[in-house]
C-alpha cells in the first residue's frame, strides 16, 4: 500500500494528540520521506572548518545519498553527487582530503573542481578513449557530477537543498536563526566565531530517525532516561547532575509554521547575571567570566536568547551551551538511521580551554557519552516494539500541554509551550505532513 | 651461554605475567567486577579511542583523530572511568540494564617495548587484539575488534594500566552506543 493512498490525516491527527506508528518503521513511508522531505528541505550537511583550503573536500550525506562537500579555488563551498554518471561508482572513497579532481576508479571518468580546467564545479573533464571509442561524441559539459543546485554558508554551517525552488535557507530558518545563532556565534557574542572539534562522530542507531529530532526539539520530558547520570554527577563543577546552573528559565518554544522548535530561552534584551561555569578548570572558567564580560559590553541592549536543545526540520539538531554541538540523523531504512555529532569551540579559545571542553563534550555527548548512550537504547527499542501488527494499531499519544501554548513577544510566529510540553512534536509532525502532502513552497512557506 | 639462557627465560617470563595480567583485566570485566578492574587503571590513565578515517595507502598518518586535538569516540581519565562505572552501578544506566553478556578475547599478545629490562622490568608497552562480543536483550549483537596498545607500569600492588590506545576496526561504528570497557 502506497502512502498516496493512505490518508495522511489518519497517520498524524494533530487535533487528537496522535501520530501512528507506522511513521516510524513503514518502508513506504520511508521511502516517500526520502523523495518529500530529503529531496526537497534545507539539510545541513557540514562544517566550513573541515574544508579550510581551497580543492580541500570532505564525503557527507544528504538522506541516503553520498555527496561531496568541497571548496573552490576562491573558498566557494560545493556540493557534489558522489556517483559516477557513467555506472555510479562512487568517485570519492576518502572521508576526507584535497583534490582537484576525482577519477572514478571503475572505468576512468575524471571530474573536476579547478575553474582552470572546469567551467562547473564536477565538470567531465576527463574521459578515456574520448577519441578511439566515443569519436569525440561525447557532451562532457552535459555529463559532469550532479550538483546540489542550493548551497548555502552561514556561519561556517553548511546547508544544501535538492531542489531549486527551495526558499533562501534564512526564509526557511525564519526567527529560528535567533537560537541557531546562539549555538554558532563567539560565546563573548560576536557573530560566527565557532569551529568543529577535529572530525565528526558517525554512528549507527537501530531506530527510526525521526525519534532524535523529536527528542531535542523539545522533549523536556524525558528526564528518567538520564536519571543515572543525574545521579553520578558529570557536570564540569565538581560533578554535580549532567551540566552546570545555566541560570535561565527553559522553555519549550516552537515555530508552528516552520516546523522548528527548541528547549531554550525567550528573548530578552540584557545579559543575565554571571553563573559560574566549569569550576573544575580554572582557566576554562576564567574564560567563560571573561566572554561573559565581553558579551555583555558586545551585545550591550541587543535581542538575544539562549539555547539548550533544538531542532531545525527535518533531521538537524544542536545544543547551545554546554554540550555544544550539532547532530544529522541520516535515514538509513526505516528502522534505523546514521547519526553525526560534531562538536563546536570558539575559534580563538585558548588550547587548555578547548581541551576541556572537548573532554565535557565527549563525555557527555556521542556513542561513548554517559548522557547520549541512553538516549540510543530507548530510541531503539521504541522502534522495536513498535514493529509487531498488533502495536502498529496504537498510535503514539502527543496529548501533553495540547492548546496551552502563547504566542511570543518578539519572535515571529513562535508559541511558547511553557516548561514541558508536546506542543513542539505536535509541530513537527505537522511539519512532516505538510512536506508529506507535497505542498509547494509557497504553501510551505505561507506565502500564499 | 647461561647469562643469555637466564635473559630469555626473564622474557619468557615477563610475558607470560603480562599475558596473564591482561587476561585476567579482561575476565573482570566479563564478570562485571567494574571496581576491582579500575583497580587495575593508574591514577593518571589515558584511555583513548580515536575515530578513524579512510584515507589514501600513502597517508597512514591521517588514519586516525589527532589524540588531544580531534574529536574522538572515548577519551577518558580516571575521573570520568569512575564515573562509567559508578553508572552501571546506579541500575539505571538503560544502555546497560538489563546487563549485558560481554566477552572480551584478548590476543596476539606482544611486548614492544621494556624498560629498563626484563629482569626488573618497571614499565612495559604491549600490543594486543581485541574481540570484544556484546549481546543484550534477546538478540542485539555487537561485535568490536581492533587494537590496542597499552602501558603498564609496575607499582607497589602490581601492574597498572596508565596508557591504553585502542584502535577500534570500523569507520562508522556500527553499534549503537560505547558502554562496554575495551
Amino acid at each position: 500500500m502506497s502512502v498516496e493512498t493512505r490518508s495522511l490525516d489518519h497517520l498524524v491527527s494533530i487535533e487528537s494528540g496522535t501520530v501512528s506508528r507506522e511513521l516510524f518503521v513503514n518502508r513506504d513511508i520511508y521511502d516517500q520521506e526520502l523523495e518529500s522531505i530529503f529531496g526537497r528541505a534545507w539539510l545541513l550537511v557540514g562544517h566550513e572548518s573541515l574544508i579550510p583550503n581551497p580543492f580541500d573536500f570532505f564525503l557527507s550525506r544528504m538522506g541516503e545519498d553520498s555527496v561531496i562537500l568541497t571548496r573552490d579555488r576562491k573558498g566557494e563551498v560545493h556540493v557534489l553527487l558522489n556517483s559516477c554518471m557513467h555506472r555510479g561508482m562512487k568517485v570519492c572513497r576518502y572521508d576526507k582530503g584535497n583534490a582537484r579532481s576525482f577519477t572514478c576508479p571503475y572505468h576512468g571518468w575524471s571530474y573536476s573542481v579547478d575553474d582552470r580546467v572546469a567551467e562547473q564545479p564536477g565538470q567531465l573533464v576527463g574521459v578515456p578513449g574520448f577519441e578511439e571509442h566515443y569519436h569525440c561524441q561525447l557532451d562532457k559539459k552535459a555529463w559532469g557530477l550532479v550538483r546540489c543546485p542550493k548551497v548555502v554558508n552561514y556561519k561556517g554551517t553548511i546547508w544544501a537543498s535538492w531542489d531549486e525552488n527551495a526558499p533562501p535557507f534564512l526564509d526557511y530558518l525564519g526567527d529560528m536563526k535567533l537560537y541557531l545563532d546562539a549555538a554558532l556565534d563567539h560565546r563573548d557574542g560576536s557573530e560566527g566565531g565557532s569551529e568543529v572539534i577535529g572530525g565528526v562522530q558517525r554512528w549507527r542507531i537501530p531506530c527510526n530517525w525521526k525519534f532524535a529530532p523529536e527528542n531535542f526539539i523539545g522533549d523536556h520530558y524525558h528526564n528518567i532516561s538520564h536519571r543515572s547520570v543525574d545521579l553520578v554527577g558529570i557536570g564540569p563543577s565538581a560533578g554535580r547532575g549532567r551540566r552546570d546552573n545555566e541560570g535561565f528559565e527553559s522553555l519549550i518554544i516552537g515555530f508552528p509554521e516552520l516546523g522548528h522548535g527548541v528547549i531554550g530561552a525567550l528573548p530578552h534584551y540584557e545579559e543575565r547575571p554571571y553563573h559560574p561555569a566549569y569550576t573544575n578548570s580554572p582557566v576554562a572558567q576564567e574564560y567563560h567570566r571573561e566572554v561573559y564580560e565581553r558579551r555583555v559590553r558586545n551585545l550591550g541592549k541587543e535581542r538575544r536568547v539562549l539555547t539548550g536543545a533544538a531542532t531545525i526540520f527535518p533531521n538537524m539538531s544542536f545544543h547551545g551551551i554546554q554540550p555544544r554541538t550539532l547532530a544529522i540523523f541520516h535515514p538509513q531504512g526505516p528502522t534505523e538511521m546514521e547519526m553525526w555529532r560534531f562538536y563546536l569551540v570558539d575559534k580563538d579559545a585558548p588550547p587548555e580551554v578547548r581541551d576541556v571542553l572537548r573532554h565535557y563534550f565527549l563525555r557527555y555527548s556521542g556513542p561513548g557519552g554517559l548522557t547520549e548512550s541512553d538516549d540510543m537504547e530507548n530510541w531503539s527499542y521504541a522502534t522495536e516494539a513498535s514493529k509487531g501488527r498488533m502495536a502498529r494499531r496504537h498510535p503514539y499519544n502527543y496529548q501533553m500541554g495540547m492548546g496551552y501554548a502563547k504566542p511570543v513577544e518578539g519572535l515571529k510566529g513562535a508559541v511558547n509551550g511553557g516548561d514541558t510540553t508536546e506542543e513542539n512534536a505536535r509541530i513537527f509532525y505537522n511539519r512532516w505532513r505538510q512536506f508529506m502532502e507535497g505542498r509547494g513552497w509557497s504553501e510551505l512557506m505561507g506565502r500564499n | 651461554m647461561q647469562a643469555e639462557t637466564t635473559a630469555q627465560l626473564d622474557e619468557l617470563l615477563l610475558h607470560r605475567e603480562i599475558e596473564d595480567f591482561l587476561h585476567t583485566e579482561a575476565d573482570l570485566l566479563d564478570q562485571r567486577r567494574f571496581k576491582e578492574w579500575l583497580e587495575l587503571c593508574a591514577d593518571d590513565i589515558r584511555y583513548w579511542m580515536p575515530l578513524v578515517w579512510n584515507v589514501p595507502f600513502a597517508k597512514p598518518e591521517q588514519e586516525f583523530s589527532v589524540e588531544r586535538q580531534d574529536c574522538a569516540w572515548i577519551d577518558e581519565d580516571k575521573v570520568t572511568l569512575t564515573q562509567r562505572v559508578k553508572q552501571l552501578a546506579t541500575g539505571l544506566h538503560w544502555a546497560e540494564e538489563p546487563r549485558s553478556r560481554v566477552s572480551h578475547l584478548v590476543t596476539n599478545v606482544r611486548l614492544v617495548e621494556v624498560r629498563p629490562d626484563a629482569r626488573a622490568p618497571k614499565e612495559v608497552v604491549v600490543r594486543s587484539r581485541f574481540l570484544v562480543y556484546r549481546n543484550r536483550l534477546q538478540d542485539e549483537v555487537d561485535i568490536y575488534v581492533g587494537k590496542r596498545q597499552d602501558t603498564l607500569r609496575r607499582e607497589a600492588d602490581g601492574w597498572k594500566i596508565c596508557r591504553r590506545e585502542i584502535y577500534i576496526d570500523q569507520n562508522v561504528l556500527l553499534a549503537k552506543n560505547l558502554t562496554t570497557f575495551f
